[in-house]
This record gives structure tokens, C-alpha cells and sequence, in this order.
């Protein structure tokens, strides 16, 4: 391949990755139990115009949920790659590392604790509880990987870390007496239902923060990828680096556990898929490639898991299951020397 | 010594290294001139890997301060070092979607802005380092996908492209073939007479530490054993105990090893001189056939591998008649043993003697065609 032939490339898979995003906006905000044709839907968001029950599903029901699923899709993939990069292993990432059950425990024991003395929290408070929570598994996961480098041992004990802390969730969970339990449960499962606009403006804030300072890192992260020697004698401080690695990864992470639950595989498969579209590992491409090719597979995962059995919604991690377990095992058989 | 260590381009004083706080090896002292080569030789698990480390501070050093052009080099930034000092490395690395021109490219890295964009004279740099690399046809090749010389050759591409005025490299060689070798080590060279380049590597090879160094430490116990030019160090007796060789020996003229002389008194004589000698000692060693050789002159290449592989050997002085001493010698082992071997064809004065052994094992039949 030439230049002119790879940034062509480039190009397209961003080109396909735009007109997936705009067609699944579209499709998800047509979809549901109340048929509207594509005019009353422009009419809705353009003029503001409708009947007040179209009104209301699309501007308080459908389009927070769609922008959630746009925000949190994309920070769950580029926290996945962020991970997959700093442990340099190919099936890293926050729901097989445990970072999102750990994120989960501690949201789900604060949420019951408040309940219980009838505050509810808020947007904010969940990010923190969610982002305390991942850093204690991320603690563990850290601890294992000075011991053990080999990666499929690193992966296991993020997956038993994750059992571990789901067990404690489900415990927690049964246990506790409150009619706001079911919505609970629902959450402890992963499901992006139920979005406010506040949530939006924050997981918002806190996303796009977090991905210009990702973007902005993509230097170091390209000098990482040849290794922690390489990097540090291009002149990379490794130790802020990693740091920061691992904050960012976690913050994302957290926002999307905090918001939506643990969503499971789309932080592994999303930026496997997009490397192979684009046929590199630049961060300065993969990185916002990334985040819409998350948006494009979790709109893709919301709009099955709210439509197909509906008015039954699935929960969206049995859904980015079905679509980004068969990924992960394709990308074991295909790099078993690396794992 | 007179010359302080002011005039150095890198140097280090009294640098113990080892790990966690451990002292592996002490009080070492390189001092390196602009544009010369330092070979670390030494057996396996010496420590070469760790003086290395140290000087690239990937490793904290234990004590002692290591100089790059005066500057203590625990007092630069990250970047400052980047731009004088670049790694090969020997561990594997597997990058993922990674061109051969990606890899070279991160050479860059401490020249480019904030993104890490290239400019067009960064291209133009990462070109000619593959060019001088003879590498440039392999740009658009997956780094993965390519052999282990070529890999090695992007890699020192990568460091040139650093624009260092220093490179180390942790043994180069190791994994390449010897034309893959001898490529990359006359590269290296080419860049040191040309660009003034200083070079620090390790390598496995003594015959090509010989040749390409200008200076060489030997790392061996919990000191510098021997640091020095390469006629200090390579000598065959001092070889043999740096790396302890019991079996065989290290023929220093050659820079090449021999193997263990087969044992037992001697089953064949052999008259050679000229170069002929060589490869009937050599099938005799192969075959694990106890011979003896002469009468060689000490100045005859023969001689050199006759007296590593031979268990006697008749020696003359050089330039001078074989004596009739040395003459009586050769005949009396000749008649202790079963077969006689003359690959000699050409007799001059000074060996004139070898014919009339030539003669007398004809006499006894025990001359066999070589």
C-alpha cells in the first residue's frame, strides 16, 4: 500500500463509520412501540412541532437515550483500547479485567445505602462511586500483573475478580428492601433505558473531557506500543504515562458502569474491528475511530435489545454478547502465540 | 592517566549496576571518545544486559554517575536523552498493523509535534535512515511479517532516524545469519567513520568484536575484568579463562576457535606447510584421529591451526633451514605412527628437509594419498 492508497483507506472507514452512526441515529429514533414517519420525526426535532405524546417520547425518552448510547458506547471502546494498550494484550478490557463489576459493587452498595435513608444520587455522586469502584479493581488487576506476565493469566484473574464482585452485587442486591430494587436490577445487568438529559450533560462533560486528553495522548500511546523500553527512550515519562492510562481508561469506564451498568465485550471488540477497517494501530486514527465505531455497535446492540422482544427490553450486555464474544474468541485463535 | 576524563564523550565513574539495590558489577570506569565503537563481551549472564540497561537508564544504577558529553546523564530530561541517545534492543516485539515505515518512523518521536505528525522532512529523514539501512523496499511490509535480519535492520534504521549522536545496542547480531551480521556490523561501521557516531553494543561474537571494536570491556565476575583495544584483550590464554574454555581453544590471529585436539599419541603424521595442511588437520580432528604435524614453520599458516589441533607438533623458526634437530625429531615420531600424509607439494630451501621425510615414508610404505 501507498500513501495515497492508505489515507484513501482512512478515509473510507471513517466515511462508513459516519454513515452507520447517522443511519442507526435515525433507525433507533424511529424505532419502538409507537410508530412515527420520518416527517414527524423531523417535525419533532427540527420545528418542535407534534402531537404531545410523539413529542415527549422522542425529546425525553428516545433522543437522551440515543445520545447516552452514542457517549458511552464510544468512551467503553476507547477505554477497551486504552487497556488493550497498556497491558499489550489484544483481549484487555474493562469488563474481562473486572473493572466494570468492581465499578458496579461499589455504585450499587452506595445507591442501596442512600435508598435506604431515601436520597437518590446523582449523576455526579454515580461517576464517583463508579470511578472509586473501578480503581479498587484496577488496584487488583495491577497487584496480579506485577506477579504474573503471562496475559491469558492476567485476563482470568480479571474475569474471577469480576465473578467476585458481581457475587457480592447479587448479594448486596437480594438483600436490600426498596421499591426502587427493580430498576436496581435492571441496572446491575446493563441496560441503557431510563436516560435523563441531566445524565446526558454529564456523562457528556465528563466523556468529551476525557477524550480530547485521550486524543492528545495519542503520541505517547504510538511510542508505548513498541514497548515500555522504546517509549521511555523516545523520551515518554512512563510512569505519568501509565498513570494516566490508567485514569482515563477507568474514568471512562466508570461513566459508562455509573450510567448504564457493565456492558460486556464492546471494549475488546469495538477497536479490534475498527484496527482491522482501517488496516493500522495509529492512536491519532484509532482513537476517534474508535469512539464512533462503540457508538455505531452499541446503537446497533440498543436498538436489538429494545425492539426485538418488545415491549420486553434484553439486557444490552446479553446483547453486545452475542455480536462481541464471537470477536474475542476469533482474535484468541488468531494470535495464540501472543496470549 | 593523563587524560582527564573531561575529554570524553561518554564516560562513566565508579558505575555499580545490579538489581533492586543488589550490586551485580562494580566500580566501572568506560571512557569513549567521539566515534568509536565499545564491545561488551562475556559469557552469558555476565551482565552485559544489566551495564546496558544502566547506561540507558531503563535500570536505576546502584552508584557512580554515568557522562554524556560532560553532563551527568541522571540529570537530563527524557527528551534531552532522546535526541543523543537511541536503543536496539534484542527482546521481540510483536506490534500490531505496524508497517516496517511506522516502526522507523517512531524514530521521530522526540523532533515531532504535539500529535506526533510528520513533517516532510521527517518522511524525508525516515527515508534515507531505511535507505542507509538498504531497507527502503521493505516500508510498506508488515514489521511483523519480515525476517529476523530485516527486523534488525529496521530497528537500527529506527535509532538513525533518532539522529543520536550515540547508539547502544544489546547484541545485535544475535538470530542473524553471518551475511545478516556482517551487513549490519559494516553499517554500523560506515556510520561511525562517516557521521562520527559512537557505538556501545554487546555482541556474542568474538570474531567480529575483534575487527569492529575499538575498545572492549569484558564483563566477567563482580568487576570489570579487563577493559582495553582489542589487541589488549584477545589473546588466547586470556580468552580461555574469560569464558572458561576447557574444550578446544581461541586462536587469536584468526579471532577464531578451534575445537578439542582428538586425544591420544599421535596415529598420523602429517608433512604440510603453505595453507596444505589445514584441511587434512582439520578431516583428521573431524574424525577423531590423534596426528602429528610438521615440521612447520611457526610463521606458516599451518602452524596455527596444526598447534590447536595437532598433539604434537614439529615447529622451525621462521625463515630459517629446518634443523637437523628438528628433523631427527619429526623422523622419530613419524616411525611411531601408522599412516604418513604429505598434502605438500612445493619444497623450497627452508623446507627442503619435509622431502627427505616425504622420501622415507615412501621407503617404509607408510604414505597414504591424502
Amino acid at each position: 500500500m501507498n500513501d495515497r492508497k492508505r489515507t484513501a483507506r482512512y478515509g473510507f472507514a471513517f466515511i462508513i463509520l459516519a454513515v452507520l452512526l447517522v443511519i442507526l441515529f435515525i433507525w433507533n429514533v424511529n424505532a419502538g412501540s409507537i410508530p412515527l414517519s420520518v416527517g414527524e420525526i423531523l417535525n419533532i426535532i427540527f420545528r418542535h412541532q407534534g402531537t404531545d405524546t410523539a413529542y415527549n417520547i422522542i425529546w425525553e425518552i428516545r433522543l437522551p437515550r440515543i445520545l447516552a448510547v452514542i457517549i458511552l458506547g464510544g468512551a467503553l471502546s476507547v477505554s477497551g483500547f486504552l487497556l488493550q494498550t497498556f497491558f499489550n494484550n489484544p483481549i484487555a478490557g474493562p469488563f474481562v479485567l473486572g473493572i466494570s463489576s468492581g465499578a458496579k459493587l461499589v455504585v450499587a452498595m452506595l445507591m442501596i445505602f442512600f435508598l435506604s435513608r431515601g436520597i437518590s444520587m446523582g449523576s455526579a455522586s454515580m461517576i464517583v462511586a463508579a470511578f472509586i469502584g473501578s480503581m479498587i479493581s484496577m488496584g487488583f488487576v495491577l497487584l496480579v500483573a506485577k506477579k504474573v506476565h503471562n496475559m491469558s493469566m492476567l485476563v482470568i484473574s480479571g474475569v474471577m475478580i469480576g465473578y467476585i464482585c458481581s457475587a457480592i452485587t447479587d448479594f448486596v442486591v437480594t438483600f436490600a428492601d426498596d421499591s426502587n430494587i427493580v430498576n436496581l436490577h435492571n441496572w446491575s445487568l446493563g441496560s441503557f433505558s431510563g436516560m435523563s438529559w441531566g445524565n446526558v450533560k454529564v456523562m457528556a462533560a465528563v466523556v468529551i473531557l476525557a477524550m480530547i486528553i485521550v486524543f492528545f495522548m495519542s503520541k505517547p500511546i504510538s511510542a508505548y506500543q513498541l514497548g515500555e523500553v522504546y517509549a521511555q527512550n523516545m523520551g515518554v515519562n512512563i510512569k505519568l504515562f501509565r498513570i494516566g492510562l490508567i485514569l482515563l481508561s477507568s474514568v471512562l469506564s466508570a461513566c459508562v458502569t455509573a450510567f448504564a451498568g457493565p456492558i460486556s465485550f464492546v471494549g475488546i471488540a469495538v477497536p479490534h474491528i475498527v484496527k482491522s477497517l482501517l488496516k493500522t494501530a495509529k492512536p491519532l486514527l484509532v482513537i476517534p475511530a474508535c469512539f464512533m465505531g462503540g457508538a455505531v455497535f452499541c446503537l446497533f446492540c440498543d436498538l436489538i435489545a429494545r425492539t426485538v422482544f418488545a415491549p420486553t427490553e434484553l439486557s444490552i450486555s446479553s446483547v453486545t454478547a452475542v455480536f462481541g464474544a464471537p470477536v474475542v474468541i476469533y482474535i484468541m485463535i488468531h494470535r495464540q502465540k501472543r496470549i | 592517566m593523563e587524560n582527564t576524563n573531561k575529554s570524553y564523550f561518554f564516560h562513566t565513574d565508579q558505575l555499580t549496576v545490579g538489581y533492586e539495590g543488589k550490586p551485580l558489577i562494580r566500580e566501572i570506569n568506560i571512557q569513549l571518545n567521539k566515534g568509536e565503537i565499545l564491545t561488551l563481551i562475556g559469557p552469558n549472564g555476565a551482565g552485559k544486559s544489566t551495564i546496558l540497561k544502566s547506561i540507558t537508564r531503563q535500570l536505576a544504577t546502584i552508584s557512580g554517575t554515568v557522562y554524556l558529553e560532560q553532563q551527568q546523564m541522571a540529570s537530563m530530561s527524557n527528551k534531552e536523552v532522546s535526541k543523543k541517545l537511541a536503543v536496539v534492543l534484542t527482546e521481540r516485539m510483536r506490534p500490531e498493523l505496524m508497517t516496517c515505515e511506522d516502526i522507523v518512523a517512531t524514530g521521530r518521536y522526540p523532533y515531532t509535534g504535539t500529535l506526533g505528525i510528520l513533517s516532510a522532512s521527517d518522511k524525508e529523514k525516515v527515508r534515507a535512515a531505511m535507505e542507509t539501512v538498504h531497507a527502503w523496499d521493505l516500508k510498506d511490509r508488515d514489521f511483523t511479517a519480515i525476517s529476523d535480519g530485516q527486523r534488525q535492520r529496521i530497528l537500527l534504521a529506527r535509532a538513525i532516524c533518532q539522529e543520536p549522536e550515540i547508539i547502544v545496542l544489546d547484541e545485535p547480531t544475535s538470530f542473524l545469519d553471518i551475511r545478516h551480521k556482517l551487513e549490519l556490523l559494516t553499517i554500523l561501521k560506515k556510520m561511525v567513520l562517516e557521521n562520527q557516531l559512537t557505538v556501545i553494543m554487546s555482541l556474542h561474537e568474538l570474531d567480529l568484536a575483534q575487527k569492529i571494536s575499538d575498545k572492549v570491556i569484558c564483563v566477567h565476575g563482580e568487576y570489570i575484568e579487563k577493559y582495553g583495544t582489542p589487541e589488549e584483550i584477545f589473546t588466547s590464554q586470556y580468552i580461555r579463562k574469560l569464558y572458561g574454555i576447557t574444550k578446544g581453544s581461541y586462536n587469536a590471529s584468526f579471532g577464531c576457535v578451534e575445537m578439542e585436539p582428538p586425544a591420544g599419541s599421535p596415529r598420523v603424521f602429517v608433512i604440510g606447510g603453505n595453507g596444505s595442511g589445514i584441511p587434512v588437520y582439520r578431516r583428521l580432528q573431524r574424525l577423531g584421529i590423534p596426528f602429528a604435524a610438521g615440521v612447520l614453520h611457526t610463521n606458516d599458516a599451518d602452524y596455527q591451526v596444526a598447534s590447536a589441533l595437532a598433539g604434537t607438533v614439529v615447529a622451525e623458526k621462521p625463515f630459517e633451514i629446518i634443523s637437523d634437530e628438528n628433523f631427527e625429531k619429526a623422523l622419530q615420531i613419524m616411525e611411531e605412527c601408522e599412516a604418513v600424509l604429505c598434502p605438500l607439494t612445493d619444497f623450497g630451501t627452508m623446507n627442503e628437509k619435509n622431502k627427505k621425510l616425504l622420501a622415507k615414508a615412501k621407503e617404509t610404505g607408510k604414505l597414504r594419498e591424502s
